[in-house]
C-alpha cells in the first residue's frame, strides 16, 4: 500500500498537524518508504494468532473509590498559556 | 396502539434505538481521586491527571466497576467477566487526554433487556444490546465572550454508562416509557441520579421511517434531548421530517443532528461531523478488566428489589391493579412507604390512601412522598382508627387534611377536637327519633315506596351527629324505626 | 580529589562512609566536570543549586547516620522524567518552560534513597530516535572519537544525554526509558552499561509518555553493579501505574555471585543480521566463549520471527505515540501558536511544536490506527508481537538467558543514516525485541573496535529475570575488563 499526497493531507488534519505542499512533498515518499517497509508483515501469515496488546503479567489493579486528589486548581492552572477565573481558555469553539 | 405516520404515499413506522449516557454515582472520577460531584469552582475537582498533565496514568475506580455490574444485573444482562478500555481519539478543548477512555469492542455488560409500561396498559420487552464505561468531557463556556471559549474541567473523567438500546422502539410514547422504565431502575439500583435537568442522564435518539415490514431505513442520531418531553417531540419532528424526505424522492443522510428545544426542530451537526475517525484502539495504559465470578455473584446478592419486581408482587401480596402498583412503583421511596403503610393491614384501604389522599395532596403542592410530613407509620395509625371504629372514613379525611397540615398523630387529632365515633346506640337513638319526628312528609313517602330516602334520613342523622355516629348503627336504627 | 568523577557509584558510597570525602565534594566535582564537558550538550538544563542542596542534606543524613541506598550519589536524569519545578521537555519545543507540579516516581523513589539530581539529560524529542539527533536543543556529542578522526559521533538515543554524561563522567549514573533500545543502544555507543527491566518493574507514572505498551525506565552507570543499586531505589510497585507489577523489589547486587555453572546461555542465530560487521560479529563469538569457561552451557536457540520485529515496532509505537501525544494541543500547558480559530491553533502549534521525526511517527501512527487500515497494520503487527513473545517462551524453555549483540554498528557520525529513516530504525534490530515481549535486557561494554570504538553485548532475560541478568553480566564484565576511556575524558582526568 502507498498512499499519496492528498491521503497525507487528510491524516494530517486527523493529527492536527499543520502541512503545507512543501511539506506534503517532502513528507509522502518518507512515509511511503517507512510504509512499504512495514508491509513486509503482510507475508506472515498470522491466522489464528491472538493480538498482544500488553505484555504486563498482571491483573489490572483497581482502586477504593475516594476523594484523593483534585482541590488543586492552581497546580492544574500552573502551566496554562492563558486562562482566566480558573478557566482555560481557547479561541471560541463554533458550535 | 400502533404508532404511524401518514405520509401522502402511505403509512410509515418510525423505528427508533436509544443511547443513553447515565452517570455513575460515585465519590470520585472514573480514572482519579477527584470528586465527581457538581457545581464546584472551575477546575476545582480536577487532578493531573484528569488535566492529562505529561506522564500522568489512569487508574479504575473499583466502585464504578461494581456500579456497572449491579445496573447489568438489574438490566437482566449478560455481565462479561473480560471487558477492554480503548482510547476514543478526537481533539476537543473539553477533551484533555485527546482521547476518551471508553469501551468498544469488548464492553463490560452485553446483551438483557426491560419491560416497559405502555399508557394503554400494555408492556413490552426492549432489548439492551450493551452497557459500558467511559469517562465524561469537560465542560467549554461559549458565551462568556465574543471571541473566546473557557474550559472546566470538573466534569472531565467522572464516569458514564453509556447504555444502548436494541432498535425495538417504534412510538413516541414507547421511547419515552422506555426512558422512564431505564431512569426508574438506575434510580432503584442507586447507580444513577437520572437527573435529567441536570445532565446526569442524557439521551441520544436513534431514529429511522420505513413501510411497515420493510427493511431497516438509514438513521439520523439526534443528539441534546434532555427531558422526557423533548424525546417525545424530537421523535414526532424527525419521523416526520425523513417521511417528507423521502416521499418528495430524497434520501436520508446519515448524520447526526441536533435537538433544538427552542425551535422545536432537528438540525444537522455536519461542521461537527468533519470526517471522524476515531482510531479506537485498546488503552496501553490499563490491562484488560477481569471479574471474577464471586464479584458479580456478590453483587447479585446485594440487588434490591427492581420496579417489575416489586410491581408484581404489589398486586399478588396486596390485590392491586397493575395502574395502581405502577404508580406505587414509580418511586422506590414512594414504594417502600407504601409498604409501611400495608403492613398488617388491608392493602387496597393501604393504596387509597397513599395514592389518592396522599400522592394527591403532595401533587397538588408539587412535592414528593419524601417531602411528606404524614410519616408512613402516622398514615398507617390513621387507618387503624378506620378499622377499630374509632372514626368513621369521613371523619378520617378531615383527621388527614389536619394531619397533612401539621404533621400530628392521628390520634391525638381525633382526641383534641373530639372526633372519636358515637357507638353509644341510646344517643344515636334519640338522634334517629328527632330526625323522623322532624320530617313526617318524608317519611311518609318512604313508607310509601320511596326507598331512595333513605341515603337522606341517613345524611340528616350524620349531620346532627356532626358525623361522628357510627353509620353501622344508624343504618341499623333507621331500618327499623322507619319500617314501623 | 581530582579524580572522584571517576569513581563508580560502589566505590563512591565507601568513600563517603568512610569520610573520604563528602556528597557535597562529589557534588562539586561533577558540577565543575560538566562545566568542561557542556560542549557535549548533554544537559539540557543543569541544576546545580538543587544539587548541592541535596548533596548538603545528604551529608546531614550521613552523619546522623540515617543515609539511603545510594545517599549523596549525583545522578543525571533524563528529561522525560517529570521533575517538580524544573523545567520538563522530552526535548521538544512544544513543552518548552514546562514546570511540572508534580515528581516522577522513578525520581521520587531515586532521591528517597539520597540521589542528587545534577541536571536534565538531554535525548532525541519525546524519545523518539537512535542518535539524539532529533532533540529540540541540539545534538548531544559522544565523547567517544574514533582513532585520528576528530568527527562527532552520535552517543545513540533517544537517551544519548544520559549515556554520554555518564561516559563523560560528568554523572555517575543516570536514568533512561527505553521504548525499542533507547537504554541499551545508547550503553553500547558510549561504553556503559544501562538495563532495561522488565515491563512493570518502574513505574511509568510522571515519565512523558512515548509508546505506552513499551516504555520502562532503567538506569546508566559505568558498571554493572552501579546499574544493580540504581535499578534497586528505582524499581517498585506504584499504585498510580496500572501497569506497574506489585512484587518485591530483590537487591540485584546481591545477586551478582560471580558463579554462573550450569546456567544455559542461549544463542539466538537470527541475531546474526545480514551486513553485519565482522568485529561485531567477533565480539559476539567473544562473549560466548567468556560465558563458557566461567562454566555456562551454550544453546543454540531460534527465534524465527525476529525480522518482523522491528517493522511490528515502527507500527505499535507510532500508533501508541499518535494518542500519548494528543495532549500536546497549546490548551492546558506548553507552547500554544496562536491561530485563525481553534483547529488552526491546534494544528499551528503541533506543526511548530514538534519536530519532523515526531511528526513523522504521528502521522504513521494516526494513518495505521485509521478506518480501514487498523486491522491491516495495528491488528496485525499486535498478532505477530504475539508470535515475537512466543518465540521467547519457547526459547526460554531451553536456556535462561540469551546473549546477543546490543547494536549492529559502533557510534556513527552525526547526520549519518538521516536520509531514510529506516536506516535509522535499524539500529534498535536486536534490542526492539525485548520491548515487544516486555523482557529485562542489560548491555554492557565488551571491547573497542579496530576505531577504538565501543561495541556491547546484549543480556536478554525472562521476565523478572534482572538477577540472573545482572550475575551474568558481572562474569562478562570481569572477563572483559573494560577499562578504556574516551580520549577528551582520559585528558580531563
Amino acid at each position: 500500500m502507498s498512499i499519496d499526497k492528498n491521503t497525507v493531507r487528510k491524516v494530517a488534519s486527523l493529527a492536527r498537524l499543520e502541512i503545507d505542499e512543501a511539506g506534503l512533498e517532502k513528507m509522502t515518499p518518507k512515509l511511503n518508504g517507512i510504509l512499504q517497509w512495514i508491509e513486509q508483515l503482510q507475508a506472515l501469515n498470522t491466522d489464528n494468532v491472538e493480538p498482544l496488546a500488553n505484555v504486563a503479567n498482571i491483573e489490572l489493579k483497581l482502586r477504593a473509590d475516594a476523594l484523593t486528589d483534585g482541590n488543586c486548581a492552581d497546580k492544574v492552572l500552573a502551566n496554562a498559556p492563558e486562562t482566566t477565573a480558573g478557566y482555560f481558555v481557547v479561541p471560541k469553539v463554533v458550535e | 396502539m400502533t404508532y404511524q405516520i401518514q405520509g401522502e404515499q402511505g403509512t410509515w413506522e418510525v423505528v427508533i434505538g436509544m443511547e443513553v449516557h447515565a452517570q455513575v454515582i460515585a465519590e470520585s472520577k472514573l480514572f482519579s481521586g477527584a470528586a465527581a460531584s457538581f457545581g464546584a469552582e472551575p477546575n476545582s475537582q480536577v487532578s493531573l491527571v484528569d488535566a492529562a498533565m505529561p506522564g500522568m496514568l489512569p487508574v479504575l475506580n473499583e466502585y464504578c466497576v461494581e456500579q456497572a455490574i449491579r445496573t447489568g444485573l438489574g438490566l437482566n444482562a449478560k455481565i462479561n467477566k473480560t471487558s477492554v478500555f480503548e482510547r476514543k481519539n478526537y481533539f476537543y478543548p473539553d477533551l484533555p487526554q485527546g482521547y476518551q477512555i471508553s469501551q468498544f469492542l469488548h464492553p463490560i455488560v452485553g446483551k438483557g433487556e426491560i419491560e416497559i409500561d405502555l399508557p394503554d396498559g400494555t408492556t413490552k420487552t426492549i432489548g439492551i444490546t450493551r452497557l459500558h464505561l467511559e469517562q465524561d468531557a469537560g465542560k467549554s463556556v461559549h458565551d462568556q465572550h465574543p471571541t473566546k471559549s473557557y474550559v472546566d474541567l470538573n466534569r472531565s473523567g467522572c464516569a458514564l454508562m453509556e447504555i444502548v438500546s436494541e432498535p425495538d422502539i417504534r412510538s413516541p410514547d414507547e421511547a419515552t416509557a422506555y426512558l422512564s422504565k431505564l431512569r426508574m431502575i438506575l434510580r432503584y439500583l442507586d447507580t444513577c441520579d437520572g437527573n435529567m435537568e441536570e445532565g446526569s442522564m442524557r439521551a441520544d435518539v436513534n431514529i429511522s421511517v420505513r413501510k411497515p415490514g420493510a427493511g431497516y431505513g438509514t438513521r439520523c442520531e439526534v443528539k441534546n434531548v434532555n427531558s422526557l418531553k423533548a424525546v417525545q417531540q424530537a421523535i414526532e419532528y424527525e419521523a416526520q421530517r425523513q417521511v417528507e424526505i423521502i416521499e418528495g424522492g430524497g434520501k436520508i443522510d446519515q448524520e447526526t443532528r441536533l435537538w433544538d428545544p427552542a425551535k422545536g426542530e432537528t438540525r444537522s451537526m455536519r461542521s461537527k461531523e468533519e470526517a471522524h475517525d476515531y482510531r479506537y484502539f485498546p488503552d496501553p495504559d490499563l490491562l484488560p478488566l477481569h471479574l471474577a465470578d464471586s464479584w458479580i455473584e456478590r453483587v447479585r446478592e446485594t440487588l434490591p428489589e427492581l420496579p417489575d419486581q416489586k410491581k408484581h408482587r404489589f398486586m399478588k401480596d396486596f390485590g392491586l391493579s397493575a395502574y395502581d402498583a405502577n404508580v406505587l412503583i414509580a418511586e422506590r421511596a414512594r414504594a417502600d412507604y407504601f409498604e409501611i403503610v400495608a403492613k398488617g393491614r388491608d392493602g387496597k384501604m393501604a393504596a387509597n390512601w397513599v395514592l389518592n389522599e396522599l400522592l394527591g395532596a403532595l401533587n397538588k403542592d408539587g412535592k414528593s412522598i419524601t417531602d411528606s410530613v404524614i410519616a408512613a407509620g402516622q398514615l398507617g395509625a390513621l387507618i387503624d382508627l378506620i378499622s377499630d371504629n374509632t372514626i368513621s372514613g369521613k371523619i378520617a379525611k378531615d383527621v388527614f387534611a389536619e394531619m397533612y397540615k401539621s404533621g400530628k398523630d392521628p390520634a391525638e387529632i381525633v382526641e383534641e377536637k373530639g372526633l372519636k365515633q358515637v357507638t353509644d346506640t341510646g344517643a344515636i337513638e334519640k338522634i334517629v327519633d328527632e330526625v323522623i319526628a322532624e320530617n313526617p312528609d318524608n317519611v311518609a313517602a318512604y313508607r310509601s315506596g320511596k326507598d331512595k330516602l333513605f341515603g337522606f334520613f341517613v345524611g340528616q342523622v350524620m349531620k346532627k351527629s356532626q358525623g361522628k355516629a357510627n353509620p353501622n348503627i344508624i343504618n341499623e336504627l333507621l331500618k327499623k324505626k322507619l319500617s314501623l | 580529589m581530582t579524580n572522584l568523577t571517576h569513581l563508580t557509584i560502589e566505590q563512591a558510597l565507601k568513600g563517603l562512609e568512610k569520610k573520604d570525602f563528602t556528597a557535597v565534594e562529589l557534588t562539586q566535582a561533577h558540577i565543575d566536570a560538566m562545566e568542561k564537558f557542556r560542549s557535549l550538550n548533554a544537559y539540557i538544563v543543569e541544576t546545580p543549586e538543587i544539587a548541592l542542596k541535596q548533596a548538603a542534606e545528604s551529608d546531614k543524613r550521613r552523619a546522623g547516620g540515617k543515609a539511603g541506598l545510594i545517599d549523596g550519589i549525583p545522578l543525571g536524569i533524563k528529561d522525560l522524567f517529570c521533575t517538580q519545578g524544573v523545567q520538563t521537555t522530552a526535548a521538544s519545543k512544544i513543552l518548552e518552560g514546562f514546570k511540572p507540579e508534580y515528581e516522577s516516581t522513578v525520581t521520587s523513589n531515586l532521591f528517597r534513597d539520597g540521589a542528587v539530581m545534577l541536571g536534565k539529560t538531554n535525548l532525541d524529542e519525546f524519545a523518539m530516535g537512535s542518535s539524539n539527533t532529533t532533540s529540540a536543543f541540539g545534538n548531544v556529542i559522544n565523547p567517544w572519537k574514533r582513532k585520528n578522526d576528530n568527527t562527532d559521533l552520535v552517543p545513540g538515543g533517544s537517551s544519548g544525554g544520559s549515556s554520554a554524561a555518564v561516559a563523560a563522567r560528568i554523572c555517575m549514573g543516570a536514568t533512561g526509558t527505553d521504548t525499542g533500545g533507547s537504554i541499551r543502544q545508547p550503553a553500547a555507543f558510549c561504553g556503559i552499561a544501562g538495563i532495561k527491566p522488565t515491563y512493570g518493574r518502574c513505574s511509568r507514572w510522571g515519565v512523558v509518555a512515548f509508546a505506552s505498551s513499551l516504555d520502562q525506565a532503567g538506569p546508566f552507570a559505568r558498571t554493572v553493579k552501579d546499574n544493580a543499586l540504581l535499578l534497586r531505589s528505582m524499581a517498585g510497585y506504584d499504585p498510580k501505574d496500572s501497569t506497574s507489577a506489585d512484587r518485591p523489589v530483590p537487591d540485584y547486587a546481591a545477586a551478582m555471585t560471580g558463579n554462573i555453572k550450569g546456567l544455559k546461555i542461549g544463542v539466538p542465530k537470527e541475531y546474526r543480521v545480514e551486513g553485519m560487521p565482522a568485529e561485531i560479529e567477533k565480539m559476539w563469538q567473544q562473549g560466548i566463549d567468556w560465558l563458557k569457561s566461567a562454566g555456562a552451557e551454550i544453546v543454540d536457540v531460534s527465534l524465527p520471527h525476529t525480522k518482523y520485529a522491528l517493522p511490528v515496532y515502527y507500527i505499535i509505537a507510532p500508533a501508541e505515540a499518535s494518542s500519548n501525544l494528543a495532549r500536546y494541543d497549546g490548551v492546558r500547558y506548553g507552547k500554544r501558536v496562536t491561530g485563525e480559530n481553534l483547529k488552526d491553533m491546534y494544528q499551528k502549534t503541533r506543526a511548530q511544536g514538534f519536530g519532523e521525526e515526531v511528526r513523522r511517527r504521528i502521522l504513521v501512527g494516526t494513518y495505521v490506527l485509521s478506518a480501514g487500515y487498523y486491522d491491516a497494520y495495528y491488528i496485525k503487527a499486535q498478532r505477530v508481537r504475539r508470535l515475537i513473545y512466543n518465540d521467547f517462551m519457547s526459547a526460554f524453555e531451553k536456556c535462561d538467558v540469551l546473549l546477543t549483540p546490543t547494536a549492529p554498528s559502533a557510534a556513527f557520525a552525526i547526520g549519518e543514516n538521516e536520509d531514510d529513516p529506516v536506516k535509522m530504525y535499524l539500529n534498535d534490530v536486536f534490542t526492539v525485541t525485548g520491548n515487544l515481549a516486555g523482557l529485562p535486557g542489560l548491555a554492557l561494554p565488551a571491547g573497542l573496535d579496530s576505531q577504538g570504538l565501543p561495541l556491547g553485548l546484549q543480556l536478554l532475560g525472562r521476565p523478572w529475570g534482572e538477577e540472573t541478568l545482572f550475575n551474568v553480566a558481572g562474569v562478562i564484565e570481569k572477563a572483559a575488563n573494560f577499562t578504556a576511556l574516551p580520549a577528551s575524558v582520559q585528558k580531563a582526568a
